[in-house]
């Protein structure tokens, strides 16, 4: 039996189907992260060519509209760009730096938690009090200091050349003691485990423990937290670039489009900041809807 | 002859589930008389737990009763509107549960809990509630009831927690009680002392018991019949030194032999060979056929229902008079 | 005594625990550190192809004594010696390491859900080096299924797909995977059904008949512990209160505290039958009385039980059993009177 149909029979796939906010969320997510991923194929323009730009198509309203035209199906912004392939380019980077930040706090939080969660007593007790000290600070603010130190410690090229990694990391930093309480909390009740003891006995090393028996067993709820934390570290992302200190404007992501729209919103082109905005609530929705499903679907309690 | 308290009737229980329905209980059977204890022993996943949540109405969903009927004093109880079905539970069926914590509210004293049990289904007032409430405490053997009445659940040890269950499982007098594995969470000298306590109150006050273990040794001391369940159904029957001494059905013999003596050592215990069928695979037939070492082809096509056996009832073909075959010596 | 050198053996083994409350609370309730002596003063020595259990009620401190015997805990005082060698040092060396294993409890917490059977068995073979590359490995898992009743091909499923008695024959599989020669096995057939418990228990008798192995027993039955036992010690509150070989101590146990538990047992022989169980509970052991811990429960307690701990002793009458208990030693447990009456 292969690893496909072992997931085609399983619980998970089954209440996966019988779900329908999943599969509508599923599918959101699915058009979200395929529009953003394949920008450079799927977008009719390429709002980064200069040489494509007019100022003549500026402000065009979207097709819906009687002026609007079906060239541009949300019509274009202030310098003439195609709103629908900005926001799939915008979406691109919302979605590098939301992954990528997750998977930097994953990294970090498992790494924590279960040098926390294993080795007890006083390691444990410093790191988790790092973690509980930096959780009383809104994580927007931390993501806020972590670009200003590195705004101020860089070189102002240099700062604009690696914008994105400063704000992966900076999202990043600001999320991890959340995945490294879950995975302590696991791994405290794992290490317990009668399973984890046998290894002992035998002699297995620590490290080795924590990673081949009790990190399988956290993965569940992990998995779960890193989809919920997605959707946050996007936003975060987005509120970042909105407020003009995440990505620089030459790649702007969907909270760079909402801020460059925010100019127009009363002056009658709407259009130019809604449009990124309902991109973003369709993305973060659809994640969260799918990260909500995803933990009472492995929570055997509800089931 | 008296009538039974309560008669159980082709009791079948049902899980639906992606994968189809379960049946978890299978046509069970059995009376229970005023005054009688009644227990039930078999297997983890055997069904005696279930039997007993269907009787007082709290069968965890999705699971539903599927067919047959229980009756107290003659009246159908399976059928009752959750409502009227909460005031026969505590009125009438009292219930224990393996874990006190589960019966009782921690955030009450135990005197409220019992007073507030009384007052809903007798009726006496506050003064005479709050009385008999440390009568029921000294009762189940607690030291110093008077003070010990306003204490609250975690302040009381867990054999002394089981106590108050058990009071307040008695304090309305109900007719019978449904007690699951209510000393299996015990070490054994306080095993003995529950289970002397139980069997005293409810010989004293009449009531019947269904006493749902797995622990034959309590069952032996405890019950007057026994029911032996086993993947869903009543394998045996009978009056309780009949059954652990002279066990008529092929898995109740086994289960017996396989019990470790504590007056001498076997070098090599008798033991049934396998294990019980999950519910996703109950054999058609007999559902022990696989294991049991009697077999013949009718139990692999033909279930069996409760004949007559010698001084039990057993659900097994080798008592079948009409068909007689060569009559195994089990 | 020129007897061959224990296999296991336990030299006034402590292990104590230390339960306070946060240094905060504590200074604001005003209470000192508060200990647990979970294991306190323990000794015996188990000769090679034999078998000890340890009985009691919960928190006697028996399965502390399992982890303590295969080095999951550090004793705080007091010594465990492994063929005569301190086991902490015993256990630095793989070789010596490999000579011990141990079988859990809970069969549905004993396996690792996320592997397979044959990785689970696996692992003390490739931690130990014992079987040099995947076909051989594959042999010897095979083979050690087959040798606890399963077949080879069950070790590509997962843990849950077995029963618990299944379960539990994976966990002695493991446990044999290393060729061990001494097996700590801490209630390995109390979280099964009694038909399962007899094939596990007829198993295990099987496996020591054939490998020889050396057996550390932990139960709370007796009755199971009759089955298995050469020699039995009862705990009590982190002692070992009576020794006997199993036969002795089954048909004369002294001390009264075994004579209690044997009473509380309901037997099959018994049904109908009246029985006066032992009053009581079980104190706290972070806070035992005085003396002889077992007094405030015991029928024959005096003044010297309330005040002076009874040392393990040869009892009279039963020169074999060891028992702690001021009235034996001072016959006042009524033995001889009865075995004279016999």
């Amino acid at each position: 039996m292969g690893a496909l149909a072992r997931f085609w029979g399983s619980d998970l796939f089954w209440s996966f189907r019988t779900t329908p906010t999943a599969i509508i969320s599923a599918i959101v997510a699915l058009v979200c992260i395929v529009g953003a991923v394949a920008a450079p194929v799927l977008a009719p323009y390429n709002p980064f060519d200069l040489a494509s730009l007019n100022l003549m198509d500026a402000f065009n309203p979207p097709a819906l509209l009687e002026e609007g035209s079906w060239a541009h199906p949300f019509g274009t912004d202030d310098q003439g760009r195609d709103v629908l392939s900005a926001i799939m380019y915008g979406a691109r980077v919302s979605l590098l730096v939301g992954v990528s930040a997750t998977a930097f706090a994953l990294l970090l939080g498992v790494l924590v938690g279960l040098t926390a969660g294993y080795a007890g007593g006083a390691a444990d007790a410093v790191l988790m009090r790092i973690a509980d000290i930096q959780l009383t600070f809104p994580s927007i603010l931390v993501a806020l200091l972590v670009d200003g130190v590195a705004r101020a410690a860089l070189p102002r090229e240099l700062h604009d050349q690696i914008a994105v990694y400063v704000v992966i990391v900076a999202i990043g930093i600001s999320e991890w003691p959340k995945f490294a309480r879950t995975v302590r909390g696991s791994a405290l009740v794992e290490r317990n485990k009668e399973y984890v003891l046998a290894a002992r006995v035998i002699g297995v090393s620590p490290p080795r423990i924590m990673l081949t028996h009790v990190l399988p067993n956290v993965l569940g709820p992990l998995l779960v937290l890193a989809t919920l934390n997605l959707g946050l570290a996007i936003l975060s992302e987005a509120t970042l670039s909105f407020l003009g200190v995440g990505v620089p404007p030459t790649q702007p992501s969907l909270g760079t489009l909402i801020r460059i729209g925010n100019d127009f919103l009363f002056s009658g082109e709407w259009w130019i900041a809604i449009f990124p905005g309902l991109a973003l609530v369709a993305m973060v929705l659809s994640v969260n809807l799918l990260g909500d499903w995803l933990r009472d679907a492995l929570n055997p309690r509800l089931r | 002859m008296t009538s039974p308290l309560l008669e159980v009737r082709d009791l079948v229980v049902e899980f639906p589930t992606r994968r189809g329905t379960l049946r978890a209980l299978d046509k069970v059977s059995f009376d229970i008389a005023p005054g009688e204890v009644l227990g039930v022993v078999g297997e983890s996943g055997a069904g005696k737990s279930m039997t007993g949540a269907a009787i007082i109405g709290l069968l965890e969903p999705p699971g539903r009763v599927a067919g047959g009927s229980i009756l107290l004093r003659g009246e159908r109880i399976d059928n009752l509107p959750p409502r009227e079905m909460r005031r026969i539970r505590g009125k009438r069926i009292g219930a224990i549960f393996q874990d006190p914590l589960t019966t009782l509210n921690p955030l009450y004293t135990v005197g409220r809990q019992l007073t507030e049990t009384m007052q809903t289904h007798l009726d006496i007032d506050a003064a005479e509630a709050r009385r008999r409430a440390v009568g029921w405490l000294e009762a189940v053997g607690i030291p110093a009831a008077a003070e010990r009445v306003d204490a609250y659940p975690h302040q009381f040890s867990g054999g002394m927690r089981q106590r108050v269950v058990i009071a307040l499982a008695l304090c309305a007098e109900p007719e019978m009680v449904v007690a699951d594995e209510p000393t299996t969470a015990l070490d054994v000298s306080i095993q003995a002392q529950v289970i002397a306590l139980l069997k005293r109150l409810t010989r004293e006050k009449g009531t019947s018991v269904m006493l749902i273990t797995h622990d034959m040794g309590v069952i032996a001391e405890t019950a007057d019949r026994v029911a032996v369940m086993y993947a869903g159904r009543v394998a045996e029957i009978g009056p309780v030194r009949s059954v652990v001494k002279a066990a008529s059905h092929p898995y109740s013999a086994g289960l017996m032999a396989s019990i470790p003596p504590l007056s001498h050592r076997v070098e090599h215990l008798p033991q049934i060979d396998g294990a019980m069928p999950r519910l996703t695979a109950i054999p058609q037939g007999c559902a022990y056929n696989p294991r049991c070492p009697h077999v013949f082809d009718r139990c692999k096509v033909e279930r069996p229902e409760l004949l007559p056996a010698n001084e039990t009832r057993a659900a097994c073909w080798l008592f079948d008079s009409h068909a007689p075959r060569e009559r195994a010596h089990v | 005594m020129s007897e061959t050198v224990p296999i296991f053996e336990a030299r006034e083994l402590s292990r104590h625990f230390d339960v306070s409350r946060p240094a905060l609370q504590r200074l604001l309730a005003r209470e000192g550190r508060r200990t647990l002596r979970a294991v306190d003063g323990v000794s015996f020595a188990i000769p090679p192809g034999t078998t000890m259990s340890l009985v009691g009620e919960s928190g006697c401190g028996k399965s502390t004594v399992a982890r303590l015997a295969v080095g999951l805990y550090e004793p705080s005082a007091g010594q465990a010696l492994f063929e005569g060698q301190d086991l902490g040092e015993a256990r630095k060396s793989v070789a010596q390491r490999r000579r011990m294993q141990m079988i859990f409890q809970d069969p549905y917490a004993s396996l690792n859900p996320r592997w397979r059977v044959a990785d689970i068995i696996g692992e003390p073979i490739r931690a130990f080096g014992i079987a040099n590359g995947g076909a051989a490995l594959r042999e010897k898992v095979g083979a050690l299924l087959q040798q606890v009743g399963l077949s080879a091909a069950d070790g590509s499923r997962f843990p849950h797909e077995f029963s618990g008695g299944q379960r539990q024959r994976i966990s002695i599989a493991r446990a044999l995977s290393s060729n061990p020669e001494f097996l700590v096995c801490d209630e390995p057939t109390s979280a099964l059904d009694v038909s399962v418990q007899a094939q596990i228990l007829n198993l295990m008798k099987d496996l020591q008949r054939k490998l020889g192995l050396t057996y550390l027993f932990i139960s709370h039955n007796l009755a199971v512990v009759r089955q298995v036992s050469d020699r039995v010690g009862v705990m009590y509150l982190g002692r070992i209160v009576e020794s006997a070989p199993a036969e002795t101590l089954f048909t004369t146990p002294r001390h009264p505290y075994t004579r209690a538990l044997m009473e509380a047992i309901p037997d099959l022989d018994m049904a109908g039958k009246e029985r006066q169980p032992v009053g009581g509970e079980v104190p706290s052991p972070i806070n035992p009385p005085s003396g002889c811990t077992f007094n405030p429960r015991c029928p024959l307690a005096n003044g010297r039980c309330r005040a002076e701990r009874p040392a393990l002793l040869a009892a009279r009458g039963t020169p074999e059993t060891l028992v702690a208990c001021h009235a034996v030693e001072e016959g006042r447990d009524g033995f001889e009177g009865q075995r004279a009456a016999a």
